[in-house]
């Protein structure tokens, strides 16, 4: 029997039962036996410890999605596994580990059970008292490493590497915990088998999506973030802070969002390529400041990691429900950029891209990540390095009256940096002249709007504005974190015999209606996925672009995502 | 090579050919005054100083000088001069901004930047008024001040900026009349010059929707005493003046924000390693 291309793991545990833990480490693991994989968590809304659940699938290629269905479940122990029901949906074919002195299986495993699901108990906690300092979740890390077909050596490397500076005993008591496991799973047959890795050449990465976003940054050349904490934004923060110094940079943190985003547009003001991240409630705050930073044309990038809205909503969970306020928050007519990344990879990819891009235009951008990607950890090859950074159009050798906000030619005007001699201006959130005195004539107006809209307008944004892959007369159109499980379910159907196509705009705004319309060339159906209650991508597609008459739409709130069988299935009941 | 010496500008190079929107006879007239002779006193190059408000008559200010300016959104101009300075500490920072500007909206910078003590000088042209809206009541109105908005007063208790800008942490305390611009001006020197966190106060009469404010000319007079360095002597004396002391009233020791932009230890490729595996 061929083995399996990917396999799925959930490993559950309530507060303090060190799931996460044990989940990172087997993502290591399977990165050091040369599979590639990703890990997500989904925890409960306690601060610390509370119920965590750790999401891995595995795989012999890289992986954006996590899937539908669960092969393995490892409960360390059952207390508060129910809540996680909706999240890790088990199949008749799933295997079930859990500790029968861990409390009583969730209904969802008796449901499975009685499909056909096995479970077979491994009394963890009680093996772990047996032994000097022996931590259950260890044995079900060694359980699942052993189900998976990674070698015992790989993880004895890895812990030695973990927990080397808590000393030969801490190393000692987990490698005992962790061969507990793989013993205890010995003669256990978890009913599939991951294809042997394939070798690669190129440098392997363990990443998050929020680390990405913040490399990506200062390679775009951010040198000065200025940020207030909010969940699942803060790793981008607490990466840059250290990292921002390094490079010559700094972080300030704000008194508020409304602070954050003011001190970005003064340090651009003054010449530095300047950053802020957030998540929907911060997004509000900035809303106005947005709007100052489109009139007085000063760059800024805004990265919003979504969560579950609105108000606090959900700070810990996954959406993609901050679409429409990205674009259309701003009051008055406010041309800015919107940008989405496709994957936890492509965090870097589009953060970088944006830096560049909002540099260019002397326009504020907003990078729209999800919590998904943003605290997703990914087992990739070192990402393509890209040429993209910030370069602005300054300001140097002045005539007078310098005119900052100066019309015509390519409607991006040269920015004086404060310091240049002649270049002295005032930045102008009032409606302006082109020298930025403000005004409120018709004519003025008038031209500054043109003038920034033109300026995102006729700028050639290339092939980077969307992922267009595959041909035929359905296309999956898909955003941001979902762009993933799309592709997987367009490269499914392809395999069943149905020409499908991938459209994934990265360019959220300004719209691009030439090139979506090329890219929709010859398809006649269109299968719109996103996860929002109310359909907001849908709106906005049918709002810009045309579409053909047979449209369908899979959208749902998070924090359930979509995973690429269910995009499959609405493909394939389709297509037959 | 010979550096090029250039002849340090006059007060009147300060200004900009923009004509205020201003009322004839508003204090704000005076206080642009005081800025321009005080950066001439200074000798700094008008590029090299940054002058940021927010929004209402005072933060028209930025524009009329020939300085780099920035008239941001209402309330949010200390925000965006700290970004500012922690980006380029090269520059001179000034902040401009009006009672309902810097206290109401913008109170929580306020504080926050009097914690932070960066190294730039705020200036607040107190008229006790919203003028820019025509009239209502701001944080520093009397109670019984009868508006539109407020038939009969508000019967709040004013705001005390200087004190609250002393218990935050501000490194320098003054308060000024604009009515007398040299010594306005002198005080915003010593302001400029002194490290962290500065903050003037300048009563500056708003004519047309506070005409009792021509008064306050007679009514000022010079602080009785030096300034202290000590921030609980300086309080006392504040709360139980007649608020129309004038004068240096804190200087401070603290140490201002330390800014580190510009010191690279590492360089871009290698920040990648964390990831390698
Ligand atoms: C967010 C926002 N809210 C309200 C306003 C309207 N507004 C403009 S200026 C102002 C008050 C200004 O008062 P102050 O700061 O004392 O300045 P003055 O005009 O008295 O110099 C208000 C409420 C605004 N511009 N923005
Ligand atoms: S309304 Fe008052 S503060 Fe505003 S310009 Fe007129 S006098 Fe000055
Ligand atoms: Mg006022």
């Amino acid at each position: 029997m061929g083995g399996r291309t990917s396999i799925s793991v959930a490993i559950v545990g309530s507060g303090g039962a060190g799931t996460l833990t044990a989940g990172g480490l087997l993502l290591e693991a399977a990165n050091a036996a040369g599979w590639y994989g990703i890990l997500t968590r989904s925890v409960g809304p306690q601060i610390r410890g509370g119920e965590a659940a750790a999401l891995l699938r595995i795989a012999t290629e890289p992986v954006d999605c996590i899937a539908d269905r669960y092969d393995l479940l490892v409960a360390i122990d059952w207390l508060n596994a129910h809540r996680f029901d909706a999240e890790i949906t088990l199949a008749p074919t799933t295997l079930v580990i859990g500790d029968p002195r861990g409390g009583d299986a969730p209904p969802s495993v008796t449901a499975a059970m009685a499909a056909g699901a096995r479970l077979i108990d491994i009394p963890m906690k009680e093996m772990a008292k047996a032994m000097p300092n022996g931590r259950a979740n260890m044995i079900a890390l060694g359980v699942t490493a052993k189900l998976l077909g990674i070698d015992r050596n790989v993880l004895s490397d890895l812990l030695r590497a973990r927990f080397g500076a808590k000393g030969k005993a801490a190393v000692e008591a987990n490698r005992i915990a962790v061969d507990a496991g793989y013993g205890a799973a010995a003669q256990i047959d978890l009913g599939a088998r991951l294809d042997k890795p394939k070798k690669s050449t190129s440098k392997r990465w363990l990443i998050s999506g929020n680390e990405a976003t913040a490399l990506g940054a200062v390679r775009g050349g951010i040198r000065f973030a200025a940020a207030y904490p909010i969940t699942p934004a803060t790793e981008i923060l607490e990466w840059l802070a250290p990292n921002l110094q390094q490079l010559g940079g700094t972080l300030l943190q704000a008194e508020d969002e409304l602070a954050s985003i003011n001190m970005i547009i003064g340090a651009s003001f003054g010449g530095v390529p300047a950053l802020t991240a957030t998540s929907g409630p911060g997004l509000s705050l900035m809303i106005e400041a947005l709007g100052l930073a489109t009139a007085a044309e000063i760059p800024i990038v805004v990265i919003d990691v979504m969560r579950g809205g609105p108000s606090t909503g959900i700070p810990t969970k996954s959406e993609q429900a901050d679409l429409n306020v990205a674009i259309h928050g701003l009051h008055g007519d406010a041309p800015h950029l919107v940008l989405a990344p496709q994957s936890v990879a492509d965090c870097l990819f589009t953060t970088q891209w944006t830096v560049f891009l909002a540099e260019a235009l002397q326009v504020p951008a907003i990078v729209l990540s999800d919590q998904f990607m943003g605290q997703a950890r990914v087992a990739i090859e070192r990402p393509a390095d890209v040429a993209f950074i910030g370069r602005r159009l300054t300001a140097t050798e002045i005539a007078a009256p310098y005119k900052r906000y100066a019309l015509g030619g390519a409607s991006v005007s040269p920015i004086a940096i404060p310091g240049t001699l002649g270049g002295q201006y005032t930045a102008e959130g009032l409606t302006h002249t082109e020298r930025g005195v403000p005004t409120s004539g018709a004519a003025d107006h008038r031209a500054q709007l043109d003038k920034r809209r033109d300026k995102l307008d006729r700028f050639d944004y290339g092939n980077h504005w969307a992922t267009i892959e595959g041909d035929g007369e359905i296309a999956v159109v898909v955003w941001g974190s979902l762009t993933g499980a799309a592709r997987e379910a367009v490269t499914q159907a392809h395999a069943d015999g149905a020409n499908v196509k991938l459209v994934a705009p990265r360019l959220l705004w300004p719209v691009r209606p030439e090139q979506f319309a090329a890219a929709l060339k010859g398809v006649k159906r269109v299968l719109v996925v996103e996860q929002t209650h109310s359909a907001q991508f849908h709106r906005y597609l049918r709002a810009h672009y045309d579409l053909p008459k047979d449209v369908h739409v899979l959208h749902r709130p998070g924090p359930l995502t979509i995973g690429p069988a269910e995009i499959h299935r609405a493909i394939m009941d389709w297509s037959s | 090579m010979t550096a090029e010496v250039r002849p340090l500008c006059k007060p009147a190079e300060y200004k900009s050919d923009i004509k205020p929107v201003w009322c004839p006879g508003c204090g704000d007239y005076h206080v642009l005054m005081s800025f321009t002779r005080a950066f001439a006193e200074l000798g700094l190059p008008p590029e090299q100083i940054a002058v940021i408000s927010g929004i209402g008559c005072s933060s028209r200010i930025p524009a009329y000088t020939s300085c780099y300016g920035f008239h941001g959104v209402h309330g949010r101009s200390l925000a965006l001069a700290a970004g500012l300075k922690v980006a380029r500490s090269d520059l001179t920072v000034v902040v401009a901004s009006g009672d309902g500007d810097g206290y109401s909206i913008g109170g929580n910078h306020f504080i926050h930047a009097c914690r932070r003590n960066i190294d730039m000088t705020y200036v607040v042209m107190d008229n006790h008024i919203y003028g820019m809206t025509k009239g209502q009541p701001s944080p520093t109105t009397e109670p019984e001040f009868d508006t539109a908005l407020s038939p009969g007063g508000t019967g709040l208790r004013p705001f005390h900026p200087l004190v609250i800008a002393l218990a935050s942490g501000a490194n320098f305390v003054a308060r000024a009349f604009s009515g007398n611009p040299n010594e306005t001006a002198s005080i915003i020197v010593e302001a400029i010059r002194h490290p962290g966190f500065s903050f003037i106060e300048i009563l500056s009469p708003c004519v047309t929707f506070r005409p009792d404010e021509k008064a306050w000319k007679d009514l000022v007079h010079p602080a009785p005493v030096e300034a202290t360095n000590d921030p609980g002597k300086a309080s006392r004396r504040i709360m139980t003046d007649d608020g129309f002391n004038i004068g240096i009233l804190y200087r401070g020791d603290r140490r201002p924000y330390q800014l580190h932009m510009g010191q690279a230890s590492a360089e871009l490729a290698e920040l990648e390693r964390e990831f390698e595996t």
